[in-house]
C-alpha cells in the first residue's frame, strides 16, 4: 500500500461515516461487556437493520467503567456528542427514538464533568470512538499514516531521531528513555533482531494495556512496525496475558487485517522492509513481565529471569538483539511520528514527557481509565477527575505502582505525577495502576497483601526473593494479627534492605517497596499493633542481639 | 543431521490429540512451542495428565523434566482435573480493597473449598486470579467464562447455583 | 560453528579488587579474576565449567562510590573497576542470605553425611552465622532412595541447580529440572517420578559429585562420610565446548 492509496481509503471511509445522520457507539471493552454491553449492541443493531441513516458499531473503552454499559451518540454536523450510562438492551427503542431529539435524562451521563474535561488523550485518542475490529476505522483516523510515511520517506535513523526528540520514556514502570533502548538495538550488528511488545500486564489493579489492546489494537501494531523499522528487526512478538481473551481476539483480528492490507508481511509498501507479528500467550506468571523472564517464556521455558547484563538489547530472544517495549510505550509511537517528536515534547514536564494512562480503582467515585498529562497532581487525579472518595469516607492513601510501588498519604497529594517525584517519596510511577484507599484499609494489611502477592509470584530462582518474601510475609501476618514484637519489626526492616539490594530481578528488588513506604508514612499503624509497644522503646533499628 | 525419531503415538484414539498435533505442526514441532501446546492440551482436556505430558515431550523432543518444570511453573496449567464449573475470584488490589475476601469466605463456607481446590464431586473449582482487569467493577469474579462485577456473596452463589442447574 | 577469538581481539584490562591491582581478560568475570588472584568471594551456585545461574547472590560485590551491587559471577571485568568484596554491608547481607538458606529447609548438620565437608556449613562459618534469626519453616520434605546407587534428600537441597546444569550441559541427559515456583520449587527427575524409575538417568553420578550439601549422596555413607570429587568437570566442559 502506498501513501496515496492509504489517503484515498481514509477519505472513502470518512465519507461513508459522514453519510450517516447518527452514529451510535457502544463501548465493547471488557468492563462494559461484563455489564451487558453485547446485548445492548445486538439490540440496537437488530432495530436499525440496514437503515442508512443510523450507523451502529462497537467501540473501545470510553473510560468511565463504573457507569457501564456506555453508549455514545453523535449527529452529523454537530461536534458535541451525548453519552448514556447504565444502558440496557431494553433502552434501545428509547435511544433510537430520541436520536436528534432531546436527551434522555434518566440515562444521561454528563461529559462536561472534570472526569472528561481534564483529560488529554494521545494513547487513547481513538479509544471509544473507532471500532477496534475494523482496520478501516483506524485508517480513517489517520492510522498507519506514520508507518507508510516513515517507510517511504524516512530513514530508520530519522525515525529514531523523532523518538529521541519526543523524550518518550518507557511506560512499563522503569521510565528508561525509549530512544536510548532503540538506539542500542539499532547499533547492534547482525541481520536477525526482534521486537517484543510486553502486554503481560500483571500489576493487580492495572488495566491500561488491556484497554489499549481492546480499544485500538492497530495502534500497537503500527508502533511495533515503526520500532522494527527503526532498529532493523523483521519479526515481532506480542506477549499477552492469557487472562485477557478479548484483547487477544482483537489483536489477532487486527494482525490478520493489517497483513491483508499489506501493512504487515513481506516488502511492506514495496520497500525492502518486511515485518510480521506473532502472539504468544502468558500462562499466569507475574514475573514474566520482567524482560528476561518474558523472553524465557517466549522460548518455551520456565519464566525465570537471568542476570543482566547482557541486556536484551544486546543479547535477547535466542541470543539475538531484542527490543522490548510495553504496550503504552508503543502506542505513543504513531502519534509521535505523525505529529513530530517536538510536539510530543511540549506535553508533560521537563523530564517526563507526554501523557500517562492510569487505571483508577478502589475507594473512588469514578473508577475507570484516564489519560492525563505528566505533571498533573495526585490531588487533581483523585479528587477532581476521580471525584474523591465515596460514602463520605476520608481519603487515606493512594497506591501507585502495584506490588513494586508504595502508598502515599494525603500530604503528598499536591506533588506532580512524574517518574522522578514519585520515586523520591518512596513510590513509583509503575505501569499506571492507581488504587485509592480510605480509612477502612489497614496499611499493615495492605503491605501484607502485596507481600503475599510477591511471595506467590516469586519464581523461586534467587534465594533473597524466594525465602525473603516468605519470611517478610510471615512477619507482616504476625504483626497484623497483633502478635508481633519490636524485634519482629526490626527483622522485617533488615529483610527489606537485604531483599531489595540482593535480589536478581525487579520483582524481588522492589518487593519490599509497599512495606517500606507504609513504614515510612504510616509507621504508627505498625507500632500500635506490636505486643510490646509499651515496654520497648519506639523505633528499633539495631536487630543484633546475639542469643 | 537431525535424528529421525519415530513419530510418537497419541496416548489413545481420542480425537483431541489430532488437534494438539495441529498446534505442534503449525509451530514446526519447535521446542519453543511447548507453552502453546500445553495451553492447547489444557484447553481441550481441562488439565495436563502424565500421558499428555509424555506425548508432548516426545513430540517436541523435550526432556520430561523440562515439560514437568514448565507445567508446574505457570498457574494457568493444572495437573489435576478441574470441576465441571469454574469460579474465578479476582484477588487484585481493587477487588481486595472492595471485599474479595468476603467472596472467598462465602465460597469456603458454602462449598467447603479454598481457592485452587475442587469440590469432591468435581462440580465446582474455585480459582484465584491475580487481577482480571475489571477493577472498575470490583469485586469481580468469572463464573464459567462470564465476568460478574460489583458482587456480593449472595449474588455469586446464586450465579454458581444457576450455572450448575442449567448444566443438568 | 564456534569461532575462536584471536588473541588480538580480546583486550586485557586492569582493575582493582579490594585495592589490589589485578589484570584480567575482558571476557572474564569478576569472580574468575578474583579466584585467579586468590581473593575469595563467597558463592554457592557458581561452578567453573557450567553455565552461570546467578541465583545464590552470595557473590554480590560493590563498586567504590556506587551504591548498587552486582553479582561477581555474571559481571565482566572492565578497565578501571574498583571492586570491593567484603564491605560491612556485604557481610551483613551475606549473613542474612545464609540464614535464609538454613531456615528454608531442614539442615541438621550433626546427622548429615556431608557434615564437615558441606559448602553451606562452610559458608555459615565464613559469614559468621552463629545463630539464625529468622524462624525455621519446618516443612518436611521427602527423601527419595529409589535409585540403585544414589539418594536425594530434599530437606538439604539449596536449589543451586548444579545437578540440573551438569546433567543437561555435560552429561546431556537432562534428567533433572526444577518444578514449581517460589517456595514450592524442588528439583525433580523426569515427570517428578522416583529417581530409580528414571529412564533418562544414565547413573553417571555427576550430579552427586557436584552437590554442595548433603542433598545428593551415595548410598551407604553415614554422617560426615560423603566425599566428592568434581575434578572431571573442567576437562569435560572443555571437551564439550571445543569445536
Amino acid at each position: 500500500m502506498q501513501l496515496d492509496e492509504l489517503n484515498e481509503l481514509a477519505t472513502k471511509v470518512q465519507q461513508a461515516q459522514q453519510a450517516c445522520d447518527h452514529v451510535v457507539r457502544v463501548c465493547m471493552a471488557a468492563s462494559c461487556q461484563s455489564s451487558g454491553a453485547a446485548a445492548v449492541l445486538e439490540s440496537l443493531r437488530s432495530k436499525t437493520g440496514d437503515c442508512q441513516h443510523v450507523c451502529v458499531h462497537g467501540a473501545g473503552c470510553m473510560g468511565l467503567c463504573a457507569a457501564g454499559p456506555l453508549v455514545e451518540v453523535s449527529q452529523r454536523g454537530r461536534a458535541e456528542t451525548v453519552l448514556y450510562q447504565h444502558v440496557t438492551a431494553d433502552d434501545a427503542d428509547d435511544l433510537l427514538a430520541h436520536l436528534g431529539g432531546p436527551v434522555i435524562q434518566r440515562l444521561h451521563c454528563p461529559t462536561d464533568i472534570p472526569f472528561f474535561a481534564r483529560q488529554q488523550k494521545i494513547v487513547l485518542e481513538n479509544s471509544g470512538i473507532i471500532d477496534p475490529e475494523q482496520i478501516d476505522h483506524y485508517i480513517a483516523a489517520e492510522g498507519y499514516q506514520a508507518l507508510v510515511t516513515a517507510l517511504t520517506e524516512m530513514s530508520p535513523a530519522e525515525v529514531l531521531r523523532e523518538v529521541d526528540a519526543s523524550g518518550l520514556r518507557g511506560r512499563g514502570g522503569g521510565g528508561y528513555p525509549a530512544a536510548l533502548k532503540w538506539a542500542t538495538v539499532a547499533k547492534m550488528p547482525g541481520e536477525q533482531k526482534f521486537v517484543i511488545c510486553n502486554a503481560d500486564e500483571g500489576d493487580p489493579g492495572a488495566f491500561m494495556d488491556r484497554a489499549v489492546l481492546e480499544s485500538d489494537p492497530h495502534r500497537v501494531i503500527e508502533g511495533m512496525a515503526l520500532a522494527a523499522y527503526a532498529v532493523g528487526a523483521s519479526h515481532g512478538f506480542v506477549y499477552v496475558r492469557a487472562e485477557y481473551p478479548l484483547a487477544i481476539e482483537r489483536l489477532t483480528t487486527a494482525i490478520r487485517q493489517a497483513t491483508k492490507y499489506g501493512l504487515l508481511g513481506s516488502n511492506i509498501c514495496d520497500t525492502r522492509f518486511s515485518f510480521d507479528i506473532e502472539i504468544r500467550l502468558g500462562a499466569g506468571a507475574f514475573v514474566c513481565g520482567e524482560e528476561t523472564a518474558l523472553m524465557a517464556s517466549i522460548e518455551g521455558g520456565r519464566g525465570q529471569p537471568r542476570p543482566r547484563p547482557p541486556y536484551p538489547a544486546q543479547s535477547g530472544l535466542w541470543g539475538y538483539p531484542t527490543l522490548i517495549n510495553n504496550v503504552e510505550t508503543l502506542a505513543n509511537i504513531p502519534p509521535i511520528l505523525r505529529r513530530g517528536g517536538a510536539w510530543f515534547a511540549t506535553i508533560g514536564t521537563e523530564k517526563s514527557k507526554g501523557t500517562k494512562v492510569f487505571a483508577l480503582a478502589g475507594r473512588i467515585c469514578n473508577t475507570g481509565l484516564i489519560e492525563v498529562p505528566m505533571g498533573i497532581t495526585l490531588r487533581d487525579i483523585v479528587f477532581t477527575i476521580g471525584g474523591g472518595v465515596p460514602d463520605a469516607a476520608r481519603f487515606k492513601a493512594v497506591q501507585t505502582g502495584g506490588p513494586s510501588g508504595g502508598c502515599l498519604p494525603e500530604q503528598f497529594l499536591d506533588l506532580p505525577v512524574d517518574y522522578d517525584t514519585l520515586r523520591q517519596v518512596g513510590s513509583i510511577m509503575g505501569s499506571g495502576g492507581m488504587i485509592v484507599m480510605d480509612q477502612t484499609s489497614s496499611m499493615v494489611d495492605v503491605a501484607r497483601y502485596f507481600m503475599e502477592f510477591c511471595m506467590d509470584e516469586s519464581c523461586g530462582k534467587c534465594i533473597p526473593c524466594r525465602a525473603g518474601t516468605h519470611q517478610m510475609h510471615e512477619l507482616l501476618a504476625k504483626i497484623a494479627r497483633g502478635q508481633g514484637t519490636c524485634r519482629d519489626l526490626a527483622l522485617l526492616e533488615e529483610l527489606c534492605e537485604v531483599v531489595s539490594a540482593m535480589s536478581l530481578c525487579g520483582l524481588g528488588q522492589t518487593a519490599p517497596n509497599p512495606v517500606l513506604s507504609t513504614l515510612r508514612h504510616f509507621r504508627e499503624e505498625y507500632l500500635v499493633k506490636l505486643q510490646d509497644r509499651d515496654t520497648a522503646a519506639a523505633p528499633v533499628d539495631a536487630p543484633e542481639t546475639a542469643s | 543431521m537431525a535424528l529421525q525419531l519415530a513419530k510418537p503415538a497419541p496416548p489413545d484414539d481420542d480425537k483431541r490429540w489430532k488437534m494438539i498435533e495441529v498446534t505442534m505442526r503449525r509451530n514446526g514441532y519447535a521446542s519453543h512451542a511447548l507453552i502453546e501446546t500445553l495451553h492447547r492440551v489444557q484447553g481441550l482436556f481441562g488439565y495436563l495428565d502424565e500421558p499428555a505430558m509424555h506425548f508432548v515431550a516426545d513430540s517436541l523432543g523435550l526432556p520430561l523434566s523440562k515439560v514437568y518444570g514448565v507445567s508446574t511453573f505457570y498457574h494457568l496449567f493444572s495437573l489435576k482435573p478441574q470441576g465441571r464449573h469454574t469460579c474465578v475470584i479476582c484477588t487484585g488490589t481493587a477487588c481486595y480493597i472492595k471485599g474479595a475476601g468476603e467472596l472467598i469466605e462465602g465460597i469456603r463456607s458454602h462449598y467447603g473449598i479454598e481457592l485452587g481446590q475442587t469440590t469432591p464431586d468435581l462440580e465446582l473449582s474455585a480459582i484465584g486470579a491475580r487481577c482480571i482487569g475489571a477493577c472498575g467493577l470490583a469485586p469481580a469474579a468469572v463464573v464459567d467464562g462470564e465476568v460478574l462485577g460489583k458482587l456480593t456473596v449472595e449474588r455469586l452463589i446464586a450465579k454458581i447455583e444457576e450455572v450448575k442447574r442449567h448444566a443438568t | 560453528m564456534m569461532k575462536q577469538a584471536t588473541a588480538s581481539q580480546i583486550r586485557v584490562v586492569t582493575l582493582k579488587i579490594n585495592d589490589r591491582d589485578v589484570t584480567a581478560r575482558e571476557d572474564e568475570t569478576i569472580l574468575q579474576v578474583a579466584r585467579e588472584n586468590g581473593i575469595r568471594i563467597p558463592s554457592l551456585c557458581y561452578v567453573e565449567g557450567l553455565s552461570v545461574w546467578g541465583a545464590c547472590r552470595l557473590c554480590m560485590v560493590e563498586f567504590a562510590g556506587d551504591h548498587r551491587l552486582v553479582a561477581a559471577c555474571s559481571t565482566r571485568a572492565a578497565e578501571g573497576m574498583e571492586v570491593l568484596t567484603h564491605t560491612d554491608r556485604l557481610r551483613r547481607y551475606r549473613r542474612m542470605i545464609v540464614e535464609l538458606l538454613f531456615a528454608e529447609r531442614n539442615h541438621v548438620c550433626a546427622v548429615c553425611v556431608s557434615n564437615g565437608r558441606c559448602e553451606l556449613q562452610n559458608l555459615a562459618t565464613e559469614c559468621g552465622v552463629d545463630h539464625v534469626r529468622v524462624p525455621y519453616r519446618t516443612a518436611v520434605y521427602h527423601v527419595d532412595a529409589s535409585h540403585d546407587w544414589f539418594r536425594v534428600d530434599h530437606n538439604r537441597c539449596v536449589l543451586c541447580t548444579r545437578c540440573v546444569r551438569v546433567c543437561d550441559e555435560i552429561e546431556g541427559a537432562h534428567t533433572w529440572d526444577l518444578m514449581g515456583r517460589g517456595m514450592n520449587c524442588q528439583v525433580i527427575t523426569d515427570l517428578h517420578k522416583p529417581w530409580g524409575e528414571s529412564k533418562s538417568c544414565t547413573g553417571c553420578g555427576k550430579c552427586v559429585q557436584l552437590c554442595p550439601t548433603g542433598a545428593l549422596v551415595r548410598h551407604g555413607t553415614s554422617a560426615g562420610e560423603m566425599e566428592r570429587d568434581a575434578d572431571f568437570l573442567p576437562y569435560l566442559s572443555r571437551m564439550r565446548h571445543a569445536e
